[in-house]
C-alpha cells in the first residue's frame, strides 16, 4: 500500500519536474521581448477598450504611447480621452516625460429645435435611425440642419452619456462624457461638437448650425441662428466668428463673459451653468417675450440632470 | 411570353387613370425649376434675377460630363435663383420665373404636322439630344445622350425601349404609347441612328394590350423596330430585369448594360427625343399621372417642367380629406413628400395620393425566417441578411454579400409578412458602404 | 389638411402577413385533425384541446410577465406548436405529461431564444423529444385506432406501431415476408388506422393538408421532395440489396410520422433554410437521418430526431448555401 503511494508520488514529481525544464526552454526559446513600460501604460489607462484615441483597445495605445515615446522624445499627440489629463500625466510618468494637461473636452449638442421651437410639419414613419431620415429628407421639422431625434448618437455611445430628452425630443449629454468622439460621427448632420468642457461645466455656445438665410431658418424654428452678427459685434474677445449665416463661438478665445447670449434675438447662444443673472432693468421688456423662460428651463434641466448624475455616483 | 426568371411580385395594378386622355394643364402663374434634376452634378444657372425669357430658352447649363441643360418651360421674368424645397425633399437651387404670356422661342417647331424624315446625323443627333437637355423620364433622369454615347470598346447592339410601366397606379407611359404611337416610334428610330443599332425592341407589359397592338401594327411601317408583350411581373421595368426579359442577357453585378450590348431607354423619353431632333423642342414639359384613390379625378396631364404638384392635384380634383402622404413616382419606388409645394422635374413620372389609412405602414414584427423577400429579390440577393447586417453596423459582411446590387426596387418590402422595414435598412446600408468603397479609392 | 407622412419606398404592402401563414398551417392541419379524432375518439380531442390550451397560456404568460411584451398569442404560432405537439404524443397520453410537453415547446424550445421567429429548433418537435426521452413507455404504447361509434373504450388496448413491430422483429433475427403477416397493410397506411402518434393516422389527410399549403405558398416544393425523395432512394436501394432484411420504401413513407414531418415540421420556415439549394440540402439531410435512425438506430421512428439534427445545420447551411445573385454565373 505504502509502496503504491511513493511510486505514485515520485513519479508524479519526476513528471512535473521535467514538464517545468521543457516547459523553460521552450520559453526561453520562443520569448517575445517587448518593452515591459509597455504593461506599465497599459495598467495605467482606464482598461474600457472604448477605441476613443483612435486605436482598437487600450493596449495597443500603449503600445503606440511608448513606441512615439521613443521616437519623438515626447507624446504629444496621443491622448486617453476617458482618462483625461490625469491619466495622460501618469503615462508620461511612466515614460518619463511631461505632458501638457489638455483641457477636458465634452460633446454639445448643437440644435435646439425642440418640439415647440420647431414643430412638425410631415410625420416621419420609418426605421428609428438618423442616418436613413437623412437621406429621406430634411426631416419632420423641415430645418436642413436641424437635430433628427432618432438617436444614432445614443446608439454610438459606449458610456451611457448621452440620451434623447422625450419631452425636447433632443439628445442631452450628462457628466458620463468623456468625449471620445463616438457621437460626432455617428450624427449625420455633425450637429455634435467636442467643446471644452469650462470650468465648473460652464459653457457658451451657438445652439444652431443652420446655414440658411434668416428667414427660411427662422421659418422653421424659432431659435434658429438667422447670422444677424449681432454677438460678433458685442464679443470684446473676437471670439466669435459669422460664416453662411452663422455664428461660431471658438471655445478657445470665449472667456465667458456671457454678453452675447444676452443680445441673441433668437436665443440661439446657449449659456449652462451659470449662476442666475442678477435682475436687470430690461427684465420688464425681455418677459414679454417667450424665449428666454426656455432657456432657463433648459439650463435648469441640464443642471438637474448633472446633479442626478452626481448624487448617482 | 417573355419575362424575367429571379424574383418579382405582382402588386395590385390599380391603374386608375388608364382611360383617362391626356390633357393639357393650364399655365401656371408661378413656375419654379431646379437646377438639378439629373442624376449627376447639377447645372449652372445662365440667367439671373431680372432676366425676361422666353419658353424653351436656356436656362442653365450642363458643365459636368454627367449632366444636362435646363430650359425654361414658360415665358416670363426670373424674380430671383433661391433656394426652394423639392421633391428630393429638401431645398436645393431653384431659378423662380413669374409667367407672363406664353412666347416660344423661334427655333422651336410648334406646329401639329408629324415630321418622318430624319435629316441629322449620328453625330447630330447625339448633339441635339445635349443641348436640348433630354433625360430618362422613367424616374432616374439619367442624361440620355450620356447613353447613347458607349465607352470606347463597347458597341450597341440592341436599343431597348421600355414600355413596360411595371410601377402599379402610373399610366403616363400607357397613354405616350396610345396617343403619341408615330412620334414615338420616329423617337426610337432618331435614338437607333443615334447609337448606330440595328434592332429595336419594344417590351410592353400584357396589361396594355391597346397599346401593344397599336404599336405592334405601326412598327411594321418601320425598320428593326418589333413590339414585344411581356408577361406581368414587378420589376420588370428595371434595365437588367427587360434586357433579361427581351434577350435573355444577364448584365454582370456593378456594369451597365452596354456590357452586353444594350441600351435601354423609356417610351417618354422616345417621345422627347423625337420632340428635341425633329422639332427642335427643349424638354420643357411632360406627361405626369396624378392619380390615387381618393382623387375626384385620376388624370394624366401634360405638365411644364417647375409646375407646383399643389396646381396639378388641384386639377384632378384638389386634395381629398384625409390624405397621408403624398407620393412623387410610383408606390413602389417613388420619394413620399415632404410638400406639395414642390415642383414637377423632368424626371416626375407621377403624382400618387394616399389616404392617411391605406399609406399606415403595419407595425414591424419578428422575422419568421420566411424567405419570401428571398425569393421575390429581382437581384437575386438576401434582404433579410442585407438589413440585419446594417442594422447592426456589420457593413463588411453586407459589402460582401452584394449589398450594391439592390437597385431598392422595394420587392422584399412588399412581400415581407411580418412588414418589415428591409429596404429602409438596406439603404442605410448601401449608404455606408458605398462611402466605405469611395473611401477605399481614394486611399 | 393633416400633415403628410414621409416613409421610404415601397408604399404599398402586399396581403401576406404573418397571421395569414399560420392560420393557413392550422387550416391544412384540420384535414388530420378530423381523422385523428374519428379513430382515436375522446382521447384525440382531449389531448389536443390540452396541448393547444397549456400552448397558447405559457406564451401569453412569457410574454406577460417574463418578457413584458405585446401579447403575441394571436399571430397563431402558438396554435400550431399546441397541435402539432398533441399529433406527435398518442392519445392516452396523461394531463400533466402534455402540460410538461407544452412548457418545454414554448417555453424552452421558443420563448426563450426570444419568441416566433428566433428559435432554432422546431417547437413542437424538441417537446415531443423531450417527452420520448423523458417518458419512454407512455410515449410508445399507442391506443389502436378504432373508427368513431364503434367502440368507446379505445384507450384500453394498446400496442406497438407498425415501425417498432419491424425493428423488433428484424431485431430478434425474424425475416420482412415473415412480418408482414403482423403489419397492416399499405391502404390502411394511407387512409388512416395505423397505430402511433395522433397525426400520424392518415397520410391522405396529411397530404390533403399539405397540397393546400402549397397551393396557398405556405411551403414551398423543396424540401418535401427531397424529403421524401431521399428516403425513397435511401431505402429503396437497401430493399434491392436485401429485400428479406429491410422492409420496401412504400412502407417507410405510409407509416410512422413521416408524412406529418415531411410536410408540417421540416417545412416549419423559422427552422429551415432560406435559400432554395438550401432547403434541398436540408431535406436531403433529414431524409438521410431518418432512413438510418429506422434502419440502424435505437428507436424505431426517426424523423423528430432527423428533423432537429437538420435544425441545427441551418445556420451553416444557410451560410454555404447563397441564392444565385442575378448577373453572375454559377
Amino acid at each position: 500500500m505504502n509502496d503504491v503511494i511513493i511510486f505514485s508520488f515520485i513519479s508524479l514529481s519526476a513528471i512535473g519536474i521535467a514538464a517545468a525544464v521543457i516547459l523553460y526552454f521552450i520559453a526561453q526559446k520562443f520569448k517575445v521581448i517587448e518593452d515591459p513600460k509597455i504593461d506599465l501604460v497599459a495598467d495605467a489607462l482606464p482598461g474600457a477598450n472604448c477605441g476613443g484615441c483612435g486605436f482598437p483597445g487600450c493596449r495597443n495605445f500603449a503600445e503606440a504611447c511608448v513606441k512615439t515615446g521613443k521616437n519623438q522624445g515626447n507624446i504629444d499627440g496621443l491622448n486617453c480621452p476617458v482618462g483625461g489629463g490625469e491619466t495622460m500625466s501618469s503615462v508620461a510618468a511612466i515614460l518619463g516625460f511631461e505632458v501638457t494637461e489638455a483641457d477636458p473636452l465634452i460633446a454639445v449638442v448643437r440644435c435646439s429645435g425642440t418640439k415647440t421651437n420647431a414643430p412638425k410639419k410631415v410625420n416621419y414613419d420609418g426605421p428609428e435611425t438618423c442616418s436613413f431620415a437623412h437621406s429621406l429628407s430634411s426631416g419632420e421639422s423641415g430645418c436642413p440642419y436641424g437635430c433628427l431625434g432618432l438617436g444614432d448618437c445614443v446608439k454610438a455611445c459606449a458610456f451611457d452619456a448621452i440620451f434623447i430628452n422625450d419631452e425636447t425630443g433632443l439628445p442631452e449629454v450628462n457628466e458620463k462624457c468623456v468625449a471620445c468622439g463616438a457621437c460626432v460621427d455617428a450624427c449625420p448632420r455633425n450637429i455634435i461638437e467636442l467643446r471644452k468642457k469650462g470650468k465648473k461645466d460652464r459653457r457658451i455656445f451657438v445652439s444652431c448650425i443652420n446655414k440658411e438665410k434668416g428667414a427660411p431658418a427662422k421659418k422653421n424654428c424659432a431659435v434658429a441662428c438667422i447670422g444677424c452678427g449681432k454677438c460678433v459685434k458685442t464679443c470684446p474677445f473676437e471670439a466669435i466668428t459669422l460664416e453662411n449665416n452663422l455664428a461660431y463661438i471658438d471655445f478657445e478665445k470665449c472667456k465667458l463673459c456671457r454678453k452675447c447670449v444676452e443680445v441673441c434675438p433668437t436665443n440661439a447662444i446657449h449659456e449652462l451653468n451659470f449662476p442666475p443673472r442678477k435682475p436687470k432693468p430690461e427684465k420688464a421688456v425681455s418677459e414679454n417675450k417667450p424665449e428666454p423662460k426656455t432657456i432657463a428651463d433648459k439650463t435648469e434641466t441640464e443642471a438637474k440632470v448633472l446633479k442626478i448624475n452626481k448624487e448617482g455616483n | 411570353m417573355k419575362t424575367f426568371k429571379l424574383g418579382g411580385v405582382h402588386p395590385a395594378e390599380n391603374k386608375l387613370s388608364e382611360s383617362q386622355p391626356i390633357e393639357i394643364l393650364q399655365l401656371p402663374k408661378k413656375v419654379f425649376i431646379p437646377l438639378a434634376q439629373n442624376l449627376g452634378a447639377p447645372s449652372v444657372a445662365v440667367v439671373k434675377r431680372g432676366d425676361e425669357v422666353k419658353v424653351g430658352q436656356l436656362i442653365a447649363k450642363a458643365e459636368a460630363f454627367i449632366c444636362s441643360n435646363v430650359h425654361s418651360s414658360v415665358s416670363g421674368k426670373v424674380t430671383k435663383i433661391d433656394n426652394f424645397i423639392t421633391q428630393t425633399g429638401y431645398k436645393t437651387s431653384t431659378i423662380h420665373i413669374d409667367v407672363a404670356g406664353d412666347i416660344w422661342d423661334e427655333s422651336i417647331d410648334t406646329s401639329p404636322e408629324i415630321k418622318h424624315e430624319i435629316k441629322l446625323s449620328k453625330d447630330e443627333i447625339v448633339q441635339k439630344i445635349k443641348e436640348m437637355g433630354i433625360v430618362g423620364m422613367g424616374g432616374a433622369a439619367f442624361p440620355t445622350h450620356v447613353k447613347l454615347m458607349p465607352p470606347p470598346g463597347k458597341k450597341a447592339e440592341f436599343l431597348i425601349i421600355n414600355g413596360v410601366e411595371c410601377e402599379p397606379y402610373l399610366t403616363s407611359d400607357h397613354r405616350i404609347m396610345l396617343e403619341k404611337s408615330e412620334e414615338l416610334l420616329i423617337g426610337v428610330s432618331v435614338l437607333m441612328k443615334g447609337l448606330d443599332v440595328k434592332k429595336a425592341l419594344i417590351g410592353i407589359e400584357n396589361n396594355k394590350t391597346d397599346a401593344i397592338r397599336i404599336l405592334s401594327e405601326l412598327a411594321v411601317q418601320y425598320d428593326g423596330i418589333s413590339v414585344y408583350p411581356l408577361k406581368i411581373k414587378y420589376p420588370q421595368g428595371g434595365e437588367k430585369q427587360l434586357i433579361k426579359a427581351l434577350v435573355n442577357r444577364e448584365v454582370p453585378s456593378g456594369k451597365l448594360p452596354i456590357e452586353v450590348g444594350c441600351v435601354v431607354n423609356n417610351v417618354g423619353t422616345a417621345f422627347a427625343v423625337y420632340e428635341a431632333v425633329q422639332k427642335n423642342k427643349p424638354l420643357i414639359e411632360r406627361v405626369v399621372s396624378v392619380t390615387g384613390k381618393t382623387l375626384a379625378k385620376p388624370s394624366n396631364l401634360l405638365v411644364r417642367v417647375g409646375t407646383q404638384i399643389s396646381e396639378l392635384i388641384d386639377k384632378a380634383g384638389g386634395i381629398p380629406q384625409g390624405t397621408g402622404k403624398v407620393v412623387g413616382g410610383g408606390p413602389m419606388m417613388g420619394k413620399a413628400l415632404v410638400s406639395i409645394e414642390a415642383p414637377i422635374v423632368k424626371g416626375s413620372s407621377g403624382i400618387l395620393v394616399f389616404d392617411e389609412k391605406e399609406e399606415k405602414r403595419l407595425e414591424p414584427q419578428n422575422c419568421i425566417r420566411c424567405a419570401r423577400c428571398i425569393t421575390a429579390c429581382p437581384m437575386g440577393l438576401e434582404p433579410v441578411l442585407l438589413a440585419q447586417y446594417s442594422e447592426n453596423e456589420m457593413f463588411d459582411l453586407a459589402e460582401e454579400n452584394s449589398i450594391m446590387d439592390c437597385m431598392e426596387c422595394g420587392s422584399c418590402h412588399y412581400t415581407c409578412p411580418a412588414n418589415r422595414p428591409l429596404l429602409d435598412y438596406i439603404r442605410v446600408g448601401k449608404n455606408k458602404v458605398g462611402q466605405i468603397i469611395r473611401n477605399r479609392g481614394k486611399a | 389638411m393633416n400633415l403628410l407622412t414621409i416613409s421610404g419606398s415601397p408604399h404599398v404592402h402586399g396581403d401576406s402577413s404573418v397571421k395569414k401563414i399560420m392560420y393557413g398551417v392550422v387550416i391544412a392541419m384540420i384535414p388530420a385533425l378530423i381523422v385523428s379524432i374519428y379513430f382515436f375518439g375522446i382521447g384525440a380531442v382531449k389531448v389536443i384541446l390540452i396541448s393547444v390550451i397549456a400552448c397558447l397560456f405559457f406564451e401569453w404568460a412569457i410574454q406577460k410577465f417574463l418578457i413584458k411584451g405585446k401579447s403575441t398569442i394571436g399571430d397563431g404560432s402558438a396554435l400550431i406548436t399546441g397541435v402539432l405537439l398533441a399529433f406527435n404524443v398518442p392519445s392516452n397520453l396523461p394531463i400533466g405529461i402534455i402540460i410538461i410537453g407544452a412548457f418545454v415547446s414554448i417555453a424552452i424550445a421558443k420563448m426563450s431564444f426570444g419568441g416566433l421567429g428566433k428559435n432554432p429548433f422546431n417547437p413542437a418537435l424538441v417537446g415531443r423529444v423531450f417527452l420520448l426521452v423523458s417518458f419512454p413507455v407512455l410515449m410508445t404504447s399507442w391506443p389502436i385506432p378504432k373508427p368513431l361509434f364503434s367502440s368507446f373504450v379505445t384507450d384500453a388496448i394498446t400496442g406497438p406501431t407498425p415501425l417498432g413491430i419491424v425493428k423488433e422483429g428484424l431485431k430478434s433475427g425474424e425475416t420482412v415476408s415473415h412480418l408482414m403477416a403482423q403489419l397492416p397493410t399499405y391502404t390502411e397506411g394511407i387512409i388512416g388506422g395505423i397505430g402511433g402518434s395522433l397525426g400520424e393516422v392518415s397520410v391522405i389527410a396529411l397530404l390533403i393538408g399539405a397540397i393546400y399549403m402549397l397551393i396557398k405558398k405556405i411551403i414551398t416544393w423543396e424540401i418535401p421532395t427531397a424529403f421524401l425523395g431521399s428516403v425513397i432512394i435511401f431505402t429503396g436501394v437497401l430493399y434491392l440489396i436485401n429485400p428479406e432484411m429491410y422492409i420496401s420504401p412504400i412502407f417507410h413513407l405510409v407509416t410512422g410520422g413521416l408524412a406529418l414531418g415531411v410536410f408540417f415540421m421540416a417545412t416549419d420556415m423559422v427552422t429551415s433554410p432560406m435559400s432554395s439549394k438550401g432547403m434541398l440540402i436540408f431535406g436531403l439531410g433529414a431524409g438521410v437521418i431518418t432512413v438510418i435512425i429506422r434502419v440502424w438506430g435505437a428507436y424505431p421512428e426517426g424523423v423528430s430526431f432527423a428533423i432537429l439534427i437538420m435544425n441545427a445545420f441551418v445556420p451553416l447551411i444557410n451560410k454555404g448555401f447563397k441564392p444565385k445573385r442575378f448577373g453572375t454565373v454559377n
